[in-house]
């Protein structure tokens, strides 16, 4: 108010009022707008940078989307995140999952075919223990760039991480197996029990008769796998009992526990070139059969046992004077029309080649005798020598039986056709039967002897020698006793007459000093007559001095009566 | 209303910073005080003399345009990342209200909701109103909308909420492995939305609500 009253009093002339000055502008008012201009371009910046980020839209169908988190789960190679998962939805059946994941601009590549995702999760196994890391930091999707440049949004992703990530140095090599064994994927490979390797992926083969492995050898020391190197299988304990005593023999732990592959080269000169990507090999069960010489051509034979062959199971061996050279691969019955018995038809696969330099010289002495030199032929001279086959008992414990080639004296002449498909082998009744053979005979010869007269007659013999018994008895013994009575009375008389106090002892003992004297005055008298013979015919002289002295000790043998 | 004089008919303009009255000098295009090409500064102290605040339309356009791009990457964006031993989060402005929401705090996520949603898109609406009801002129709630103005130039900075949460925590939650929070490029962009919606009230003339042309003539 009080303003108001003061410029209401004093109103000063507009004219008074000083002028302003003129003051130029340094800025233009439009240098304002640069302003949004700017976070306009910021914001441009930030979406085409965004859009350049934006790569590739894939979807990944997993079985279960444990552990992943749309939104965060990243994408990761070689630990680098390459992508992030967007959204995870079930598929249209409930099968599977559905993994949208937004790949980086710069992880174009990875959308081609042949990449492999998997998810990364703790995996703790008998092999080791792997994505530790992930228990912390979440699971994360592994991902593995293929070859191909075809593109690809849709892929199935793998439940297990891949053995071998690819354009890893080293090379793949397919093994072929019987059976699986121990090994899974990841299974190690080892060379002089060092890892060099490991199992990457195994398959049934097309036929079903055997198993495929793909095992990856790295670099640099796939060189060491050669053009014949032998693989086995590493897994388990190989206890051996040999003539040097108790040999255990395992490759490490977690081989033992995992299973595991190893491979050599076999000794002696071989071809150490090194293998080609993706050769071929064999698995063998162990090492001794890896390192032995190649088996060469199997043979099947056949064999007809007319006894039982209880204890013959199939893989029994087949020896050859105590060389294995094969097994059994079968064991039936069969009926015989003639002869109403039921043989059994033994089939089994041999291996001449395992005979070594022995089967070599027959081959040559075939040879040299102008004859095919075929297993036929070489074996049909062998038993005409009498080579047979037989079931014998390897071991007592279990009755396991085996089946022995082998030459048998004085064997049965045997008809053998050389040309006969399969090739069957005469056989003779084993070790053990032919014992069983002759136990049978003296059991039929004791069958024969005729234990019931034989009984009869020991009966009556024995009622007669009742009847003896019972005579001695009665007559005899008493008469007996009677006897032995007489005898302690003569005995008693004799000891009677033999005492101390005897007459007869005394008698004795005066006679014998009589005796004494006798012979005492016998010596003087052969003395005397010794020195004086003339005595004899001149009588007796007076008596000198006495001089001589009577000996001490008569001679007892005249003292004795 | 319209019988009262104001400076402009006088022909005066006074200095805001040492409070000369000076006029008008008719006739000359720098001195005429009509508001186009205008040069005038203060005899006695130099500060520049003006009606109204320097280019207020345009610059509150320009800041207010700068201010609402800026506001798209930082909603878009994530500001903030809480990485625990086992988890990283990237958190969005909205993700977190979101969060917050659904772990139970429903007072804190409308809190935050206010500061950083409603707030910022209130005052982009306002000022946008402001600005376009006052360059047409128009006499509609003249009072409540200089109400309005005060009010969005009380909350302005409310808005900064959230970027002082986001830099509290990045200093204080610092536990190496177990726990951290670091700021992400979307604080950034939020706190220049902010300042620049800030700017932008700040060079809004409320005067200009008043410069009607129909009830002035």
């Amino acid at each position: 108010m009080t303003e108001d009253s003061r410029v209401e009093q004093d109103p000063p002339s507009r004219d008074a009022l000083p002028r302003p000055v003129v003051q130029q502008r340094r800025f233009k008012e439009s240098l304002i707008w640069l302003v949004p201009v700017l976070a306009a371009l910021v914001g441009l910046s930030l979406v085409i940078h965004n859009w350049m980020q934006t790569g590739p839209q894939i979807v990944v169908s997993f079985q279960s989307a444990e552990g992943l988190d749309a939104g965060k789960t990243p994408v990761k190679y070689k630990n680098v995140v390459i992508g992030r998962v967007k959204n995870i939805r079930l598929s249209s059946d409930h099968s599977h999952v559905l993994v949208s994941v937004a790949l980086e601009k710069s992880a174009e590549g990875f959308a081609t075919k042949g990449t492999r995702y998997w998810v990364v999760r703790p995996r703790i196994g008998l092999g080791g223990v792997s994505g530790i890391d992930t228990l912390f930091s979440g699971a994360f999707i592994g991902a593995d760039v293929g070859e191909s440049n075809q593109s690809q949004d849709e892929f199935t992703g793998l439940e297990a991480p891949p053995a071998v990530s690819h354009g890893a140095l080293g090379r793949s090599f397919v093994l072929h197996s019987e059976d699986l064994g121990s090994l899974d994927v990841g299974s190690p490979v080892y060379y002089r029990r060092i890892q060099v390797g490991q199992v990457a992926s195994y398959k049934l083969d097309a036929d079903g008769k055997g198993v495929s492995l793909q095992i990856f050898v790295d670099g640099p020391n796939d060189r060491f796998v050669t053009a014949s190197s032998r693989f086995w299988n590493a897994s388990g304990v190989d206890l051996s009992v040999g003539a040097n005593g108790l040999k255990l023999n395992t490759q490490s732990l977690a081989a033992v526990l995992a299973g595991g592959v190893a491979f050599q080269d076999p000794p002696g000169p071989h071809d150490s070139t090194p293998a080609p990507q993706d050769t071929s090999f064999q698995l063998f069960d162990d090492r001794a059969t890896a390192m032995a010489p190649p088996d060469g051509e199997p043979h099947y034979i056949r064999m007809r046992f007319e006894q039982s062959v209880r204890g013959l199971a199939v893989d029994a061996p087949v020896e050859f004077l105590g060389i294995n050279i094969g097994k059994v691969v079968s064991v039936r019955l069969d009926y015989d029309r003639k002869m109403q018995k039921f043989p059994v038809l033994v089939g089994a696969v041999v291996y001449p080649k395992r005979l070594g330099s022995a089967y070599d010289k027959l081959e040559a002495l075939a040879r040299e005798r102008g004859e095919n030199p075929d297993l036929s032929r070489t074996i049909g001279r062998l038993i005409a020598h009498g080579l047979r086959a037989q079931a014998r008992t390897g071991n007592l414990l279990t009755g396991q039986l085996y089946v022995a080639l082998d030459f048998v004296p004085h064997a049965a002449k045997a008809t053998f056709d050389p040309d006969a498909k399969p090739l069957t082998i005469p056989t003779a009744p084993g070790s053990f039967d032919k014992l069983q053979e002759q136990m049978a005979n003296i059991v039929d010869k004791l069958d024969k002897v005729p234990f019931d007269s034989i009984g009869k007659h020991l009966d009556q013999s024995l009622a007669g020698l009742d009847a003896t018994l019972k005579q001695v008895n009665g007559q005899t013994l008493p008469a007996f006793k009677h006897t032995l009575d007489g005898v302690q009375q003569t005995m008693g008389s004799a000891n009677e007459a033999l005492s101390g106090d005897s007459p007869l002892q005394r008698n004795l003992g005066a006679t014998l000093e009589q005796v004494q004297r006798m012979a005492r005055s016998l010596r003087v008298l052969t003395d005397y007559l010794g020195g004086h013979p003339e005595a004899l015919l001149r009588g007796r002289r007076a008596d000198s001095p006495p001089t001589v002295q009577a000996p001490p000790n008569p001679p007892r043998q005249e003292d004795k009566p | 209303m319209t019988a009262l004089p104001r400076a402009v008919d006088l022909g005066l303009i006074g200095c805001r910073v040492c409070g000369l009255v000076c006029r008008n000098v008719a006739g000359d295009e720098r001195l005429d005080g009509d508001g186009v090409d205008d040069a005038m500064a203060c005899p006695r102290c130099g500060s520049a003399l003006r009606r109204r605040k320097w280019n207020s339309y345009a610059r509150t356009w320009a800041l207010l345009i700068a201010g609402f791009i800026l506001y798209i990457p930082a909603n878009v964006l994530p500001i903030m990342r809480t990485a625990s031993l086992n988890d990283i989060d990237d958190n969005t402005i909205i993700s977190g209200v979101v969060e917050l929401w659904t772990a139970g705090s429903a007072d804190l996520a409308v809190i935050v909701f206010v500061a950083s949603i409603v707030v910022p898109m209130l005052k982009f609406l306002s000022l946008g109103m402001l600005l376009v009801s006052s360059r047409r002129g128009s006499d509609w709630a003249r009072p409540q909308r200089a109400k309005l103005y005060r009010l969005v130039e009380f909350i302005g900075y409310w808005s900064m909420l959230d970027v002082f949460v986001v830099a509290l925590l990045t200093a204080l939650v610092r536990f190496s492995v177990l726990s951290r929070v670091e700021p992400l490029p979307g604080v950034i962009f939020f706190g220049l939305t902010v300042v620049l919606t800030m700017f932008a009230s700040m060079s809004f003339d409320p005067r200009l609500i008043w410069d009607g042309r129909n009830t002035d003539d």
